[in-house]
């Protein structure tokens, strides 16, 4: 009987230790399990971590080919930029001959739209007043027999204000000499020099001068000159002069030929003795 | 078809004048030599959009000109711009004190002349 009881208890004993061991290998597994997890979790962070990052390299490199691309488009966007600049700046040139040569036109077709000396004269005053802009000025023709320059138009200033001067002499008879144009560093004088004309453009027929056009003083708003007023000067003296010339010898063509006329007639009306 | 009004007593200026407003599209230009002469051109069949005026012209000048459309109540209306040599601040204010409506002294600059002419047309 005691020996039975003796082996329950030991039996017994048996089971507590084989659930305590039971106990402890359940503990260690938790335990172990616990680790596991604890890994996966770190394992599983590593990884996401990782693909951020890969992501983020490739966001940056994108950023950086987009920021790329958009500084070539703002170069290619100034460089755009600067040549309609240009073109715009070109246009505004292209624009200011084409006027230039209009006027041009319009005052050569004006100059030669007769050969009256008197209105040949009177277009030569209003081309320069109005296109070149000047407010004192004369124009001044070489008298042949005198080898005098007379001026036979004036426009702000009376005839007798400007000297007669020889070819050669002074600013006038220099520009007549050498035909070549004269122009004052300060244009915008108000004082009349009757020697001292601010331009001076000689009217030449190829390398024949025939006078010169004298302008004292240019108009309050004109403040000087521009290039194409420079162009312009020696331009219409050209054709000034061509329409100079050839009306003052129509007119005096015209003059001999009436006299002839005159003369003539009177020789066919003469009575027969 | 808008009507421009030259006044202008030179001829290399009418003509000047009138073959810049050739850049403006359809226009059609009339030509007066003096104030009288405007006042016939405005006062026959044609309607006129704008003036363009001398100031110093014989018979009848630019000022007098602009002073007796602007009392017309026909023509008040009538934008009129100054082309002139009086190129001083006291001649610009009296041509806008009488009722011009722009000031632009020669020798013109035919862009700047367009630019005014197309900007009042436009109004």
């Amino acid at each position: 009987m005691v020996d039975k009881e003796l082996g329950y208890q030991n039996k017994a004993e048996e089971f507590i230790q084989m659930f305590k061991k039971g106990e402890e290998f359940t503990k260690e597994i938790l335990k172990e399990n616990e680790k596991l997890r604890f890994r996966i979790a770190q394992l599983e962070d590593s990884a996401e971590r990782s693909g951020d990052e890969a992501r983020t390299k490739l966001y940056e490199e994108r950023i950086k080919l987009l920021e790329h691309e958009i500084n070539s488009t703002k170069d290619k966007f100034a460089r755009v930029e600067e040549e309609n600049k240009d073109f715009a700046a070109k246009y505004i040139e292209v624009e200011e001959e084409n006027n230039n040569l209009a006027n041009l036109y319009v005052a050569s077709y004006q100059l030669h739209s007769t050969l009256d000396f008197s209105e040949v004269l009177r277009i030569v005053v209003e081309i320069i007043i109005n296109l070149v802009g000047a407010e004192k000025f004369a124009v001044i023709l070489i008298d042949d027999k005198t080898n005098e320059l007379l001026p036979v138009a004036t426009e702000g200033i009376q005839p007798g204000d400007v000297p007669k001067v020889k070819i050669g002499e002074g600013i006038i008879g220099g520009v007549a000499k050498e035909g070549e144009s004269y122009f004052a560093e300060d244009l915008s004088t108000s004082d009349f020099n009757p020697y001292s004309p601010v331009v001076c453009i000689p009217l030449k027929i190829k390398e024949h001068v025939i006078g010169a056009i004298a302008i004292y003083k240019l108009l309050t708003q004109k403040a000087g000159f521009t290039d194409v007023d420079y162009e312009l000067c020696n331009l219409l003296a050209g054709h000034a002069a061509t329409a100079i010339f050839s009306s003052r010898l129509y007119t005096q063509s015209e003059r001999k030929l009436t006299t002839i006329q005159g003369f003539l007639d009177l020789l066919k009306d003469k009575p027969k003795r | 078809m808008p009507n421009i009004l030259v006044v202008e007593d030179s001829p290399t200026m009418r003509q000047l004048i009138s073959f810049a407003m050739k850049r403006i599209p359809k226009a059609n230009v009339i030509e007066a030599t003096d104030g009288v002469d405007a006042l016939k051109k405005l006062s026959s069949d044609n309607v006129i959009n704008l003036i363009l005026c001398d100031i110093n012209m014989p018979v009848m000048d630019g000022l007098k000109l602009v002073s007796l459309v602007r009392g017309n109540p026909s023509y008040k209306d009538i934008p009129i711009i100054m082309v002139t040599t009086e190129g001083a601040e006291e001649d610009r204010k009296r041509a806008l004190a009488i009722g011009a409506n722009a000031y632009l002294p020669k020798p013109i600059q035919t862009q700047e002349l367009i630019r005014l002419v197309n900007t009042y047309l436009a109004n």
